[in-house]
């Protein structure tokens, strides 16, 4: 069911108080709100969320559409910054209103625009939506971790955890690049594969962070 | 590894020496074969195995190449400029510091799509620079061809091919080196804009010369190089404006530097192997394994056996019985030496020397120093020569063998899960291996490990589970009149070393270690190098105990003379009674702080007399095993780790020793144990 905008806004700070921060439930004093407002009343009569004296909470639904709102709020941001290039002080403020723009529908066409992105500008995640689901389900039935291939499957590198510097720095020094060539001749006890002409065994973790384009045979 | 052989003396690792000759340096990736090379052009010798990071320090010898005299340097493989191990360091080293005459960088043929970044960066440093596609039989065998005419075009510097370990083509580098001049060679490589405008600047912030260009050195920087940094530091350069640089380039790019620039690197690298490199039959050979699965050369399908578990560890079992026990145990510490102590040396050589010398001097305290019970001749030289290398050589034999074939970094993937366990990565397998030949060579390879904890763990694990060639030939000999015997001192030393790995990683902090390893292709080990190998660590082994076996007499012979030595051995008498054993075996603990397998050899002549009991030979080994190995090692340990964890391991390990040894005597003989 459809709220306003300021309902959205309040649906947006309680799922990050309680989702994010972890918190039980959200003071509504402590926000300096009332439990008789009218955007609180919206809240109640839309069956968002459930008010205990003071202490609000999500119903099922609410949730969902706390979720939504934090998810649009931060994929705007994202466009915002990656596409339109906008500066940093005014993301904030714009995005305030772009995201009560982005509903049902046009969210999805704005993640699938973006490449299904993670994070948003200041590093916080972004829920995940159908359409991410989907997109990673399809990816990883081509792409997958090198510990996650069967002896004697082949493929090329499609890309490798960069976290790590130290990390990185070995991969790059092995000539672990997007592109080259891997068979997994082995993976227990350890995991051994050629790469290009190349023979390495490496351990789980370092497995576990090189990503694999599988060809089909 | 072990290149500390260059001219007898042990303790010139890192030698700059600084002669008038003009300089050649190898440098490469590990395990491409630049110590081939350095043995064949210069008079030193370094270790050649099958294995990456055979080279822990840099060697350096004298060769004439075409009638001239060159220095040679050979130096410990890197996987690029930016050093990850502490032996990489020095191979990056030796390019900021020296004027060199020229550089040999030494490459895998087969993987020259993987190396040449390196070379590209060597160009970009504009050192003086030879390519050697080095292992062109096995890039030929997989149907590898290098057009090496275009490739020096391409590069503008000469390329060489060479089989090293066959001496093909070596004739041609040595005339390319002696016909080479120094000459201005373009860079390769063209980097994005904001890495090249990042790179000017930095170079322009630079006043100071260097080594390496100012281009080389300012693309180290912006990678945030340790080396370089330092570098740069020493020579008062403004450090805040390069590092503002840095990091505002670091914020243009949403990958790290690192990343971009050898991507970057590599289209170029793609350009050039695309045009000089082709690969025929391996698309072939591609093709036949898919149409019938199982095509598969007999090195493949050994390789496969040996990296299997089901068969691999059977196999490791074969090698440590047959090797280890009937080989070092039974043929070499019983055959050898029984013939060498009793037959040669107790029946003929030794009453010959004591004849003549009693004949010569008659003095008895001098006599006593060269031909008393515990004579430097008598003693030390017997025990050095007829003991010891007899086992040490044995085991090297077996050894180099084994690592010629490549079998260890098989080995290391096999145990790597068990290795974590203790804290350490498979990796450490080689030192571990190493340390049952002489634990102080060992200590030395702890270097090729990458955290400071693995490092530190296998090193104390080394001081104290792991018996060297000399004290285990003993052990097994001595301990051969009863499996059950053996198999307690077996599993004991196996406890400790697990409880104590186990321990060891919950204790000491610091990172986890990760675990790669190059699988090189199986080799059939030639017997000249094994030969020569051999040889060399047995005159390494030889000159570092004979001191010491030396000082020891004489320390006893002056401690005799003051009294002091009945005192010492009487005070060791004390924990020898602790763990049930006489107190006569004190004088072979008192053996066992100058080094293990003195102490071996002193168990041995008890056994010989027959005073000890089954029980007590299987405490006094167990003991004696667990001893810090030798004062080389422990000063390898000071070196490396420095005094206090040196100190805290010897604190730690002494009274360690004796309190299993008690618990041990306890348990056999409240069990009522009879062996």
């Amino acid at each position: 069911m459809k709220v306003s905008e300021d309902a959205e806004n309040i649906l947006e700070r309680m799922w990050v108080h309680i989702n994010e921060e972890k918190n039980d439930s959200m003071d509504l004093a402590s926000f300096g709100l009332e439990g008789t407002s009218a955007v609180i009343r919206e809240l109640l009569e839309s069956g968002n969320i459930i008010l205990s004296g003071s202490h609000a909470r999500f119903s099922e639904e609410g949730d969902s559409s706390g979720r939504t709102v934090v998810r649009r709020r931060r994929l705007a941001e994202r466009l915002l910054v990656d596409v339109l290039n906008t500066k940093k002080q005014h993301v904030r403020s714009s995005a305030c209103e772009f995201e009560h723009i982005l509903h049902r529908g046009i969210d999805e066409n704005v993640c699938i625009l973006l490449g299904h992105p993670r994070t948003c500008p200041h590093g916080k995640p972004i829920p995940e939506g159908e359409c991410c689901r989907k997109a990673r389900e399809e990816f990883e039935h081509v792409v997958a971790p090198l510990s996650a291939l069967k002896s004697g499957q082949r493929g090329r590198i499609a890309y490798f955890d960069m976290r790590e510097e130290q990390k990185m720095q070995k991969m790059l020094a092995m000539g672990v690049l997007p592109g080259i060539p891997v068979n997994l001749v082995q993976s227990y006890p350890s995991y051994v594969f050629d790469l290009n002409h190349t023979r390495y065994a490496v351990d789980k973790e370092i497995a576990d962070s090189v990503y694999i384009r599988i060809e089909k045979d | 590894m072990l290149t500390f052989f260059s001219k007898k003396s042990c303790c010139n690792l890192e030698n700059n020496s600084q002669s008038d000759l003009e300089k050649i340096v190898l440098i490469g990736n590990p395990n491409v074969g630049k110590s081939v090379i350095f043995n064949h052009f210069s008079d030193s010798y370094a270790v050649v195995s099958n294995y990456p990071g055979t080279t822990v320090a840099v060697s350096t010898g004298k060769g004439k190449l075409c009638g001239k005299e060159y220095e040679i340097i050979d130096t410990p493989g890197m996987y690029s400029l930016q050093p990850i191990t502490d032996e990489e360091r020095v191979s990056q080293n030796y390019l900021f510091d020296n004027k060199i005459f020229v550089y040999l960088h030494v490459i895998d043929a087969k993987n020259l799509q993987r190396m040449l970044p390196l070379t590209l960066q060597l160009i970009d440093a504009e050192v003086p620079l030879i390519l050697v596609l080095n292992m062109m039989d096995e890039a030929r065998s997989r149907g590898i061809r290098i057009n090496a005419a275009r490739l020096e075009q391409k590069l503008g510097i000469p390329v060489v091919c060479t089989t090293s370990i066959t001496g093909e083509g070596l004739d041609r580098l040595e005339a390319t080196i002696s016909a080479y001049e120094p000459g201005y060679v373009a860079s390769k490589v063209e980097y994005g804009r904001g890495i090249t405008h990042a790179v000017n600047s930095i170079s322009a912030l630079l006043r100071s010369e260097y080594g390496v260009s100012k281009k080389a050195l300012a693309q180290l920087l912006l990678l945030n190089d340790r080396l370089a940094l330092e570098k740069v530091r020493q020579k008062g350069e403004d450090i805040a404006a390069i590092e503002k640089i840095v990091e505002g380039t670091e914020k243009e790019y949403s990958d790290p530097l690192n990343y971009v620039m050898t991507m970057e690197r590599q289209v170029f690298v793609n350009g050039i192997t695309d045009s000089v490199m082709t690969t025929e039959v391996s698309a072939d050979e591609n093709h036949r394994m898919k149409q019938n699965g199982t095509h598969l050369s007999l090195g493949e399908r050994i390789d496969r056996l040996l990296i299997r578990p089901v068969t691999g560890i059977p196999i490791l079992m074969l090698v440590l019985y047959f090797g280890l026990y009937k080989f070092v145990g039974g043929f070499a510490a019983g055959t050898v030496v029984d013939y060498l102590e009793s037959t040669l040396f107790g029946e003929h050589i030794n009453p010959w020397v004591i004849g003549n010398f009693t004949a010569l001097v008659p003095y008895p305290v001098v006599q006593d120093l060269f031909i008393g019970e515990y004579g430097i001749f008598t003693q030390a030289l017997t025990y050095a020569i007829a003991l010891i290398m007899p086992l040490v050589g044995a085991f090297f034999i077996v050894f180099s063998i084994i690592e010629d074939t490549g079998y260890l970094p098989r080995l290391a993937m096999l145990i790597d899960r068990v290795f974590k366990k203790m804290g350490m990565s498979g990796r450490a397998v080689i030192p571990m291996v190493l340390g049952f030949g002489c634990a102080t060579m060992a200590t030395m390879v702890t270097r090729t490990l990458e955290t400071r904890r693995e490092k530190l763990i296998s090193n104390m694990l080394l001081a104290l589970a792991i018996p060297c060639s000399a004290q285990l030939g003993v052990i097994l000999g001595v301990l051969s009149f009863s499996p059950a015997a053996l198999a307690i001192w077996a599993i004991v030393i196996g406890l400790e070393l697990v409880v104590i790995g186990y321990l060891a990683s919950k204790v000491i902090p610091g990172e986890k270690p990760s675990f790669f390893i190059e699988m090189p292709p199986l080799r059939l080990p030639k017997l000249s190098n094994v030969i020569v190998k051999t040889y060399s660590r047995m005159q390494w082994y030889f000159l570092e105990v004979l001191p010491l076996f030396v000082l020891a007499s004489v320390m006893i012979w002056i401690g005799r003379l003051i009294g002091l030595f009945d005192i010492a051995v009487r005070l060791l008498g004390y924990p020898s009674q602790w763990i049930g054993l006489p107190a006569e075996a004190g004088l072979m603990f008192f053996y066992g702080f100058f080094r293990r397998d003195f102490g071996a050899a002193g168990l041995f002549d008890m056994y010989g007399a027959g005073v000890l009991t089954g029980v007590n030979l299987v405490v006094a080994s167990i003991t004696l095993t667990l001893f810090m190995p030798c004062i080389a090692q422990f000063l390898v340990t000071v070196k490396e780790r420095g005094v206090k964890t040196a100190l805290a391991m010897a604190s730690f390990i002494f009274p360690g020793a004796f309190a299993v040894g008690f618990l041990v005597n306890h348990f056999l003989t409240a069990f009522g144990v009879v062996l």
